[in-house]
């Protein structure tokens, strides 16, 4: 490698030279995965997993799974996309799963109907002006609220310098505090029509997919994604190239408490109500399809892609267990078991490619 | 214009009490390579740092191409024309060459976009690619992350930056102390090539071999003031030394140190 004769002075493209993208070892681990529950699914249930086995469909998917494994990890989804931000720039969010909660609760107050079936709402929290209000106004302020958390949270790791676990540690024993004081812990319910609609059907998945393929565009394509892998890759590096690392920090964690608040806005749409224990553990679920999905905790390292990947392998483990008729419980040791091996793995991989370069 | 490139005059910098560098008067010609000299502690790196805005000076003037100039920051400096290839490479493991060459300054389209701006990928990989013809880098795969590099090869990238930027001015600070032979050899290989092309260098090093085989002057620094100007055909190996350890002082500098 180091012989001055070799090499092509950077003039042709050498294939041998090329780089296996990591999404693709995901998405092998989907596609093993899949097959293990299918060999299961054969031998113990005699049906398959994700195929129509029994010909009650037109195609040969059994879609009715297949929607509820991508609709139930597109809520958490949404708000992992703004984690593998803050991943890749070698922080972390621990917050996201309090700032849903307290989004849920701020947001929903602003959604409520004035009349439910004649009577007055018995939820409402405010007075009147802020019942029957358009749809665009609970769907600002739950936006606003996430991106006024992630502000915060920006604010302290990347100005204050706080250590990006202690700082959202601390977001999220305080929203999760403000959720509960919010209404003192009753629900938040009854909506507008408009306002059930965003969560209604499939909507949360077109929304996770449709920012998926944005951020995907953003982190690939722009300056913003370009400095976001650089100060995780080397802050010094970064900071000495001239990119002003607080400002773009404050940005990246801004971003993911907007998707978390606009994760709330959905679940709460979805429910039809808000509860101050809403969003609990997410972020930990968030950071587990970010890591299964190839994200590196180090930094540098990582993409949407793989995340929606990882997403997807959650989702596909948890309706296998409940088509295996496993108990909870055997699945989340199992989900441990694989965010373990997943990090392990990349590990083994880094170490090895390091090796033969 | 001026013949020089640089020059410094009554150059001082003090750490509270600690005198790192005192009264350096240095001169750089146009497409000139100096190296300097002196043993740890003696103020080449405390110099080097005053001239590239890394850290600010307590006293004297530096005359950068013509103009009194007062760098804020390494990235003044950089956008002056002065490109520095640290000790400590100042790359981006996960990012492929152009990427680490345009870092922080980007070509983009739609700015407007503001931290969205689009990037001129294909525009930044034929700039890459011009640098690296230009100073004969071989790299096998541009779009490889830094990580899966050799030690040379990465440093070669750092020195890349330089041509592909045209710079006025390049300052290595001991840019082979990491490298194996043949590593040196290439990284040795470039500068040659840029001195050809009529970049000036300064090269920090404590490679004897390798200043007597790339630079045309020697300066020597000892105890944080200049000792020793001395000129490639006129010394010797064994005379840098005494200038180094002490045993000699240049005539010109006497009393100095």
């Amino acid at each position: 490698m180091s012989d001055t004769s070799e090499g092509t002075g950077g003039l042709s493209y050498d294939k041998s030279k090329r780089q296996w993208p990591n999404e693709l070892n995901v998405f092998a681990a989907l596609i093993l995965i899949i097959v293990i529950f299918e060999v299961l699914g054969a031998i113990f249930m005699q049906q398959s997993l994700l195929f129509d086995s029994r010909d009650r469909f037109d195609s040969i998917f059994n879609e009715a799974r297949l929607r509820i494994i991508i609709i139930q990890v597109a809520i958490i989804g949404i708000i992992a996309i703004g984690v593998t931000q803050v991943i890749i720039t070698a922080g972390i969010d621990l917050s996201s799963g309090s700032v849903v909660g307290a989004t849920a609760m701020i947001a929903m107050s602003f959604a409520q109907v004035a009349e439910v079936s004649g009577n007055p709402n018995p939820k409402a929290i405010f007075g009147e002006w802020a019942l029957d209000l358009p749809v665009v106004v609970p769907v600002l302020v739950g936006l606003g609220v996430g991106l006024t958390a992630g502000a915060i949270n920006g604010l302290l790791v990347a100005y204050s310098r706080i250590p990006p676990f202690i700082a959202t540690l601390g977001m999220m024993l305080f929203a999760r505090g403000v959720a509960q004081w919010w209404s003192l812990g009753n629900p938040v319910s009854f909506p507008t029509d408009a306002y059930a609609v965003i969560g209604s059907g499939m909507n949360p998945v077109f929304i996770f997919l449709g920012l998926a393929l944005l951020f995907h565009f953003i982190m690939n394509y722009t300056v913003y994604g370009k400095h976001t892998y650089a100060i995780g890759s080397n802050e010094a590096a970064a900071r000495m190239s001239g990119i002003n690392v607080p400002r773009h920090l404050l940005l990246v964690y801004m971003i993911a408490g907007a998707l978390a608040g606009l994760a709330a806005v959905i679940l709460t749409s979805k429910n039809l109500t808000a509860q101050s224990g809403m969003g609990l553990s997410y972020e930990l679920e968030a950071i587990a399809m970010a890591v299964i999905g190839g994200v590196s905790l180090f930094g540098g390292r990582g993409s949407i892609i793989g995340t929606v990947i990882g997403a997807l392998i959650i989702g596909v483990i948890t309706s296998g267990f409940t088509f295996l008729r496993l108990g909870a419980f055997y699945q989340e040791m199992v989900l441990g078991m694989i965010i373990v091996g997943a990090v392990a793995l990349d590990q083994w991989q880094q170490k090895r490619a390091a090796a033969r370069a | 214009m001026s013949d020089y490139i640089l020059e410094t005059k009554g150059l001082t910098k003090h750490y509270g009490g600690v005198h790192a560098l005192v009264d350096a008067n240095f001169t750089l010609e146009r497409g000139e390579h100096v190296a300097i000299m002196g043993d740890n502690g003696a103020g080449k790196s405390t110099f080097v740092r005053q001239i590239t805005g890394v850290e600010q000076r307590t006293r004297g003037d530096v005359i950068f191409d013509g103009e009194d100039v007062h760098f804020a920051g390494p990235l003044d400096a950089r956008e002056a024309g002065i490109e520095t290839v640290f000790q400590t490479l100042a790359l981006a493991d996960h990012l492929n060459v152009p990427d680490n060459l345009f870092l922080g300054r980007e070509k983009t389209k739609f700015d407007w976009l503001g931290p969205f701006r689009l990037l001129d990928y294909k525009s930044m990989r034929e700039d890459t690619m011009a640098g690296l013809v230009k100073t004969g880098v071989k790299i096998p795969n541009i779009k490889n992350s830094i990580a899966n590099m050799s030690g040379g090869q990465r440093q070669c990238v750092a020195i890349a930056r330089t041509a592909t930027f045209a710079s006025k001015l390049t300052i290595m600070d001991e840019p082979t102390a990491a490298l194996g032979v043949q590593e040196t050899a290439q990284v040795e290989n470039i500068i040659r090539t840029l001195k050809e092309q009529g970049e000036s260098l300064i090269l920090v090093s404590h490679n004897m071999r390798q200043v007597f085989d790339l630079v045309d002057r020697i300066i020597v620094f000892r105890r944080g003031r200049m000792v020793a100007n001395l000129r490639k055909e006129d010394t010797n190996g064994e005379d840098v030394v005494s200038y180094i350890t002490g045993a000699k002082t240049g005539a010109e500098f006497e009393g100095a140190a």
